[in-house]
């Protein structure tokens, strides 16, 4: 389950005004309202791998965050199978855009922190052991984060998110900081974990290349406030690329046409 | 042939090259000083001295004294300082509240109470152990709140996520994350704690460090009172290099590793 409904979503910020203030203004006026978001009417399916484009400072981060009960809207009504979001759920995980493992749990502890609650704890144990598995750091469990290189860390956080067996999974720019060939091959490890779990994932990138090769549907925002600039659903089979697909390289050019760059290399 | 002065027995070496230029240092000032020796004595007679607190067993008798009133004044500081402090570091009403008072009672020098603990808590144990718990009390919450604050906030997301309880948050996202600090904190006045045990006792008490040289000193025997000095000094090496081990722990071990 991770259907996901958003209606007339705005998310205003109020900022304390710095600069000099006129005498006998009203305290009130002090304070300057930034509208983020405006107007953002979205509904994904269940297990639908969804990705979200924009420029950066646009809201994408404060979009998921709110999705993920993190923070609240100003107004509008999000809806995740039919129920409010009220707040932080175990069934909505979010993987940060920084790295979010607890520095002082090793990789098999952070990784059962979404399943501690069973009683079991051999079949905890074993669960553990197979999560850790699936995203290849066998070897690794007694391992502190910092003793892991940065993809290693964002793959103990994905094990430990997918280890919760959420609804929806949240991923702010979960390939951020990594080199090319770790990112590449991160790229690929998350579409085989989505298609192996079947759950609903909501993803932000700076990278269109990820966003297309990737997501089921792209969600671009943009403008002051930012609002749904486009909305495709991608019908292409993966593993895709751009001369297999040649639409969805024109898709590409237009998505940067969109973002301000008008000649896509 | 293996130099002795190679870098690993440095470390050694030079500390104690140190320590016997400070006897030699000693011996000469006894000896072209005009202080007659009972007033100041030379290194040999506190030695032998010494050797007669050892095998009487006064020496013994008066550590475990002032060791005694040193950890129950501390614990009992832990015990109450540290819950404090992640309470004003996590509920901004409290640190509201509590913080001023606790600013302005921190630099009060414990020794200003002696006075009224030993009007609350007479003669004894009790009062040395007050002005010892004050000491390290403040220091200990001060460094809490401060080490609390200073926490990720994505920790506590995490743990919103993950549904944590009250206890789990406390237990596995803010002591583990304050641990590293909390060891220094507790280094640093732990070492506050054996300062003033000694000027504690000093007053109220029949027993103790403090008062082996303070009841030397009445009995003109200075070749103890640099006695007490010494063990004073000694132990309290001891108790910091003991406190520096307890920080190096695998559980807290992250914390120099990401610094
Ligand atoms: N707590 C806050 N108070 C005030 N303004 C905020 C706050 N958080 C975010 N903003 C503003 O909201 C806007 C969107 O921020 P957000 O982090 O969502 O952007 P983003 O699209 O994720 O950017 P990036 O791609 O760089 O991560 C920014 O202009 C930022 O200044
Ligand atoms: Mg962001």
């Amino acid at each position: 389950m991770g259907h996901i409904v958003i209606e007339n979503l705005r998310k205003e910020y109020s900022n304390r005004r710095h600069f000099s203030r006129s005498p006998g203004s009203n305290p009130a006026e002090y304070r300057e309202i930034i509208r983020v978001l405006d107007d953002i009417n979205l509904e994904f399916e269940d297990g639908e791998m969804v990705s979200i484009l924009g420029p950066s400072g646009c809201g994408k981060s404060t979009l998921l965050r709110i999705i993920a009960g993190f923070d609240k809207a100003t107004s509008g009504s999000i809806r995740i199978d039919q129920k409010e979001v009220k707040g932080p759920s175990p069934n909505h995980i979010f993987v940060f855009q920084h790295s979010a493992l607890l520095p002082w749990m090793t990789v098999r502890q952070n990784v059962g922190l979404g399943l501690r609650n069973i009683e079991d704890k051999a079949r905890m144990e074993e669960k553990i052991k197979e999560y850790i598995e699936m995203v290849e750091l066998g070897g690794f469990e007694h391992h502190y984060p910092y003793q892991l290189s940065g993809g290693m860390q964002r793959r103990a956080e994905l094990a430990r998110a997918i280890a919760a067996n959420p609804d929806v999974l949240f991923m702010d720019e979960p390939f951020t900081g990594l080199d090319f060939l770790t990112h590449m091959r991160s790229r690929e490890e998350t579409v085989n974990v989505h298609e192996y779990i079947g759950k609903t994932i909501l993803f932000v990138t700076h990278d269109i290349d990820d966003a297309l090769i990737m997501g089921d549907r792209i969600v671009v925002l943009g403008g002051k406030p930012s609002r749904v600039k486009m909305e495709r659903t991608l019908h292409f089979p993966r593993p895709r690329d751009f001369e297999k697909y040649p639409e969805l390289g024109k898709l590409r050019s237009e998505v940067f046409l969109m973002l301000g760059v008008p000649y896509a290399v | 042939m293996k130099s002795t002065l190679d870098s690993k027995n440095l470390p050694i070496l030079l500390p104690v090259l140190a320590f016997s230029l400070v006897l030699m240092i000693w011996e000469l000032m006894v000896r072209v000083g005009c202080w007659s020796t009972d007033v100041f004595p030379e290194p040999l007679r506190v030695i032998i001295s010494m050797g007669e607190l050892i095998s009487d067993g006064t020496l013994f008798k008066h550590v475990i004294s002032s060791l005694f009133r040193v950890t129950i004044g501390f614990y009992l500081a832990i015990a109450l300082g540290i819950p404090l402090g992640m309470l004003l570091g996590r509920r901004e009403i409290v640190k509201h509240l509590f913080n001023p008072v606790i600013q302005f009672l921190r630099p009060i020098s414990p020794l200003a109470w002696i006075p009224l603990s030993m009007l609350w808590f007479g003669i004894g144990d009790k009062p040395a152990v007050f002005l010892i718990f004050l000491s390290s009390f403040f220091p200990l919450v001060v460094s809490t709140t401060a080490a609390v604050i200073s926490i990720n906030p994505v920790f506590f997301q995490v743990a919103a996520n993950f549904n944590f309880n009250r206890l789990e948050v406390i237990t596995k996202i803010i002591i583990p994350a304050i641990l590293p600090s909390i060891f220094t904190a507790l280094r640093i006045s732990l070492g506050i704690a054996w300062l003033v045990v000694v000027a504690a006792e000093m007053i109220a008490v029949k027993s103790g460090l403090g008062y082996l040289i303070l009841d030397s000193r009445n009995a003109l025997r200075m070749d103890y009172v640099i006695d007490g000095m010494i063990v004073i000094g000694a132990i309290g090496l001891f108790i910091d290099f003991f406190m520096k081990r307890l920080g190096r722990i695998d559980s807290v071990f992250w914390a120099s590793a990401t610094r």
